[in-house]
């Protein structure tokens, strides 16, 4: 017979998680469609009463996100421009019924291929915050996400929050989804931009493609090429295809790999003149 | 798991809970506290339907634990004030099926409530995640912007029912959230019924002992199979084809199909794993798809047809052999399509119950009187020891046809002398129930220098899957409409069912006319392009009129609009084509493109007798009663027979009351298909009411012209300065009360078709144009439509609300055929995976209705359902090929494929 338990404080949530093997259950959205068919004998910890996971909070020199802080909330909350990308993402998760539920953190530990906030997340530089009886350690997101629905969770640890470390400058920053439908889409390819702006020319640039890999890519080769560019100096037109190199697009019922290749390219292009000021194009 | 207690708040009322933690809110809303006009759909957050409020916020119930919500304020569709929301849904037509309506009134009620003025857009946005299957969502939107204007609907006078926007008359119940679909209902003392399926596509199996397991889960009261069916383990449409098991015996044909049932308490069969069951699985290997199944060599997939060809179908007029040889201009090419789902809202369910030597089964469907003959064979008893009582059906679109969870329930319920219920699960629906057939199509045209058609050869092989259901039909009808809606002098149309080991293909609106209409319509096009004319006049040039005969030699006598379509559509094809080419002028990664498509359908049973009787009767107290078996699956045959009835009678359409499809007490009408109600059953109850009108007058000696009114228990008859009164409580009541009975019985007047094909399979047509913007993106290849124009001659709206509903909603099913959905068994058997249209998908939709009259049909109507969809996908193709030169074959036209044709265009 599973159990269940829904503690209010973190330190309890950990002690729980200390003691065997159990599964987090947040906003739901991820954990309820996996089991239609059948259902599972497992013990649940319902992390949902923990008001310390939840909220968006400036931190000094980072954002601190809580980790049942909900798309809606993203959506709704005052955030620098360095946001816009995770906002826009948050927009197009699922349907408004999705959004006021699901979690941020849950979207990274279900660590699907094609969840929508990790492309942004990476291009914010954020890392995770991953708590124990035994303390806190941080990963970047690239090392937390493994592989399709593979996190580096250990099972006694609890995803608490994702640190958004400040920028130096000012950052432009957005999102783009592609997929079959408008609305309720699993993306076939999906682009988040973020450039940091010092005095005309860019200073840093983060270029991540998700849906085209097991876990999303950065574009270490592109965001390079873009340092030092003027802004308004055509960046788009300095994307070339081999920038896409990290890429490792398969073929499924949504798309074929080549042509994700062809649409990640077109998405990247259509992020960087969205963010030199250029009119921005809506992607499907 | 051991349950909680909680305290929330629901619909203003304290309620105190006691339950499993993990238990989704919408279970435990439904099962526990009644309150089921919060909907399940698909358990996954994918369709929206069990959305309720949580502390003013949209959400899925189905992905709610209930221990989340302790404390919290909780609103359903039964909390919500019945106001000028509901009202505007009614008004509009926003409301069809109903089974996705109190999530989008939950939905709606949250944006307004942020929101008072909501724009087009944030209301797309706010009801975005919720999935409707009937409307096309152009009248929801529309309805949500209106409520500001609340208005009632107004009651049309007597004589003037028929062409008034009549809000529907089951509407009330679709949007206070008390309509009872098959999931809704069940007697308190109900087991629960849980199919075990098949995992493989072909596979031999074992059922082991089942003692130790019965033993091991005493909630578990039996485990039926092949052997436990009473009378035949065979079902399937067509009387000599009963070639589908109940339970499979020893040998799975697909993937899905229901080798056994468990039966016990709800707990305890949803807790059961399959694997607990004995049950040896030997796979085998499987045939998918139309070229494995006609390899040389392949596998029979049934032992008596060697081949796998279950069916041909054949209409052969003139010498098409020698008018593709000697024609200045052929055109030809290959389409194929793949499995598409009904993606009703609604699962099949339903509950079974014996009565001493009859079974009743109240379930969704399409048909009852089908279904009682069907499960009347499989147990055993004549047909009129089944009673089906259809629930409210929550979209059926062809899906609804065939039995599904009846016969399970059905057996269950005879052996164990128990009510048995079941509710199928979203992938369960999905994987075992029918779908549209997929095709491979070759087709040649051939027309002369001055633009008129002298030939059309068609060849198509439609994928029927491991049982034959509505394949015969697919088959037969195809040939007939294979050409298009076009006078063509010489023609070959073939077809053929294939049987394969994939999901089995059956009905699904249009019976594979709108696969064919892909075919026909771009070769329309070639051509057209070929000869340097309009692609508009070139149809409107070969348009089949009143006079001609078809290439089954029928001649059409009447009714037969398409040209008329044609020409209204004229002016907006020549001012979108304009602006398409002013846009394209600009540049840019956008290109406009207008396609137009055009289609015709045989209404009704394809050379078969499919007749409808109606009564219509008056009882002692003067209640009207019209008993009315035409189902209504979300299309308005309970709106429009009334309607259609009234006028007949001549009074009031408010004055009548209805019994409706229960095969106790009503007469068949048919099932509600081949787009075949509204001329058939309408037909019937015009000619029901007609009855009853005569006998009143000769009860009052009254003439033909004169006047009814209803005053108490009395008919008051008007004829010119006399006025009588007929005193109903005076006459003799049958057994039901009712003391004068009109009846109407309707067929369609058809002939057998001849090994050629020649014949008159339908007794009357419905005709359509529509006309298709697209905006396509050239480096993405997606493919945005912005604008559908659809042009029905329709004969008589007896309901334009109704009529444009139905279009609305063909055009958003034709649309997502063209350009997202493709069913892949074992692959998309959810609402994330299988894309159906989302509110942002189905752009705007001018209506225009032709009125041709149809002599035939009541008040000159003729059907609606399928024509609304088949010219959809046909115009959008065109607006692609229009836009990029990219020639689609294969749909759905993801992106990936518009790309890789847009590619192959330019590399021409």
């Amino acid at each position: 017979m599973g159990r269940f338990l829904r503690p209010h404080h973190v330190n309890d949530a950990l002690g729980v998680l200390a003691t065997g093997d159990w599964t987090v259950l947040a906003g739901g959205t991820d954990h309820y469609p996996s089991r239609v068919v059948e259902q599972r004998d497992e013990d649940v910890l319902d992390i949902t009463g923990i008001a310390a996971l939840r909220g968006i909070a400036d931190a000094g020199d980072h954002w601190r996100i809580g980790a049942l802080t909900t798309w809606n909330e993203v959506i709704e909350a005052h955030l620098p421009a360095m946001f816009d990308g995770l906002k826009a993402a948050a927009r197009e998760v699922g349907g408004a019924q999705i959004q006021n539920r699901g979690t941020i953190g849950g979207n990274l530990c279900n660590a699907s291929p094609a969840a929508d906030g990790v492309p942004p997340l990476m291009s914010l530089d954020a890392s995770v915050e991953l708590a124990s009886v035994a303390g806190s350690r941080y990963l970047p997101l690239d090392r937390f996400i493994l592989a399709n629905r593979r996190t580096d969770r250990r099972s006694n640890e609890l995803l608490t929050a994702i640190r958004v470390p400040k920028h130096r400058h000012s950052a432009r920053a957005t999102f783009l989804k592609l997929g079959a439908r408008r609305y309720l889409v699993i993306s076939i390819a999906m682009v988040a931009s973020l450039i940091e702006i010092d005095r005309g020319t860019v200073a840093a640039a983060r270029i991540v493609v998700g849906a085209c890999s097991t876990v999303a890519q950065r574009l270490p080769a592109l965001e390079a090429a873009l340092v030092g560019r003027s802004i308004d100096g055509g960046l788009a037109d300095l994307v070339r295809s081999d920038h896409l190199q990290p890429l490792q697009p398969i073929d499924d019922v949504r798309a074929d790999k080549d042509y994700r290749r062809d649409a990640a390219l077109v998405l990247v292009r259509r992020c960087l003149i969205a963010l030199a000021g250029e009119q921005r194009e809506k992607a499907a | 798991m051991s349950s909680i207690a909680l305290a929330c708040r629901i619909n203003g009322r304290a309620v105190h809970l006691d339950v499993a933690p993990t238990r989704r809110l919408a279970d435990v809303l439904r099962h526990d506290l009644g309150l089921i006009g919060t909907k399940i759909g698909c358990d996954a957050g994918d369709c929206g339907a069990c959305t309720v409020l949580i502390d003013g916020r949209q959400s899925c119930a189905c992905l709610t634990a209930v221990a989340q919500v302790g404390g919290a304020e909780i609103v359903t569709v039964e909390g919500l004030a019945d106001g000028a929301l509901q009202r505007a849904f009614a008004r509009h037509g926003a409301a069809q099926c109903g089974i996705c309506t109190p999530g989008m009134l939950m939905a709606a009620s949250d944006l307004l409530a942020r929101n008072k003025q909501p724009s087009e857009t944030e209301v797309m946005d706010g009801l975005a995640g919720v999935l409707c299957r009937c409307t096309g969502y152009r009248k929801i939107v529309a309805a949500v912007l209106d409520v500001a204007n609340d208005a009632s609907a107004v009651e049309p006078a007597v004589g003037a029912a028929v062409g008034a926007r009549l809000a529907r008359v089951d509407g009330v119940a679709k949007l206070n959230g008390a309509e009872i679909f098959g999931a809704d209902q069940a007697p308190t003392d109900a087991l629960w019924l849980r199919a075990i399926r098949s995992p493989h596509a072909h596979a031999r199996f074992a059922i082991g002992s089942l003692t130790t397991l019965l033993r091991k889960h005493p909630g578990l009261v039996r485990v039926f199979s092949a052997a436990d069916v009473p009378g035949s383990n065979r079902f399937g449409i067509y009387p000599t084809l009963k070639d589908q098991p109940v339970f499979a015996e020893g040998r799975a044909r697909f993937r899905g199909e229901a080798i056994a049932a468990l039966v016990g308490d709800r707990a305890t069969i949803a807790a059961l794993r399959d694997d607990e069951l004995p049950i040896v699985w030997e796979a085998l290997p499987a045939i998918s798809g139309i070229a494995a199944a006609l390899a040389p060599g392949a596998p029979a997939i049934h032992d008596n047809v060697a081949d796998n060809v279950l069916v041909r179908g054949r209409v052969e007029s003139g010498d098409v052999d020698r008018a593709m040889a000697d024609a200045p201009v052929v055109v030809e090419g290959a389409w194929s399509t793949g499995f598409v789902e009904h993606a009703y809202i609604e699962p099949e369910a339903g509950y079974a119950q014996r009565v001493g030597e009859r079974m009743e089964i109240f379930a969704c469907t399409q048909t009852p009187y089908m279904d009682r003959d069907e499960i009347a064979l499989v147990l055993g008893l004549k047909p009129e020891a089944v009673r089906i009582v259809p629930s409210a059906v929550g979209g059926g679109f062809g899906g609804k046809l065939d039995i599904s969870i009846q016969p399970l329930l059905a057996v269950a319920a005879w052996h164990l002398n128990r009510p048995v219920r079941g509710v199928y699960h979203r992938p369960e629906s999905m994987q075992s129930t029918t779908k549209r057939h997929p095709a491979e199509m070759r087709a040649r045209l051939a027309a002369d220098r001055q633009g008129c058609l002298i030939g059309f050869e068609f060849s198509g092989d439609f994928n029927t899957g491991a049982y034959a259901s509505w394949g015969p039909t697919v088959a037969s009808r195809v040939p007939v409409h294979a050409h298009g809606p076009y006078f063509v002098p010489h023609a070959r149309c073939l077809s053929r069912a294939i049987y394969t080991n994939d999901t089995p293909a059956g009905a699904f609106r249009g019976f594979g006319v709108p696969q064919a209409a892909i075919a026909h319509e771009a070769l329309m096009d070639e051509a057209a392009l070929a000869l340097g004319i309009d692609l508009l006049e070139f149809r409107h040039i070969n348009a089949l009129r009143a006079g001609q005969r078809t290439t089954c030699g029928q001649l059409l006598e009447h009714s037969a609009g398409l040209a008329r379509c044609l020409e209204a559509l004229r002016p907006r094809w020549q001012a979108l084509r304009a602006e398409a080419a002013a846009l394209n002028r600009t540049g840019g990664t956008t290109r406009r493109g207008v396609g137009v498509g055009c289609m015709w359908y045989g209404i009704g049973n394809t050379s078969l007798s499919n007749p409808s009787t109606m009564r219509v009767a008056i009882d002692g107290a003067g209640r009207i009663t019209l008993y009315n078996g035409a189902v209504d699956i979300g299309q308005g045959s309970y709106t429009i027979m009334p309607q259609i009835c009234a006028d007949a009678l001549g009074l009031p359409v408010a004055l009548i009351h209805q019994v409706t499809g229960d095969t106790d007490l009503t007469e068949d009408a048919g099932k509600t298909s081949a787009s075949r109600q509204t001329f058939v059953s309408g037909r019937a109850a015009q000619l029901a009411g007609e009855d009853l009108r005569r006998q009143i007058l000769r009860l009052a000696k009254a003439g033909t012209q004169a006047r009814l009114a209803l005053d108490g228990a009395a008919l008051i008859v008007s004829d010119g300065a006399e006025t009588r009164r007929v005193d109903l409580a005076r006459l003799k009541p049958d057994n039901r009360g009712d003391v004068l009975v009109g009846r109407g019985n309707f067929d369609p007047p058809t002939r057998p078709l001849d090994e050629k094909g020649q014949g008159v399979p339908y007794a009357t047509y419905g005709f359509a144009a529509q006309i298709a913007a697209v905006d396509v993106d050239i480096e993405l290849g997606t493919v945005k439509p912005s604008l559908i124009v659809a042009a029905h001659d329709v004969g008589r709206a007896i309901n334009p609300t109704l009529v444009e509903g139905q279009i609305h909603g063909g055009i958003a099913q034709g649309l997502g055929l063209a350009l997202m959905e493709e069913y892949v068994p074992g692959r998309t058997e959810n609402l994330h995976d299988y894309l159906i249209p989302t509110f942002g998908d189905v752009p705007e939709i001018e209506v225009i209705l032709i009125e041709d009259r149809e002599p035939l049909g009541p008040f000159g109507a003729k059907g609606i359902g399928e024509p609304a969809l088949i010219p959809t996908a046909p115009a959008i193709l065109g607006a692609i090929r229009d836009a990029t030169g990219a020639r689609i074959r294969r749909v759905p036209a993801l992106p990936h494929r518009v790309l890789a044709a847009i590619k192959a265009a330019r590399g021409k």
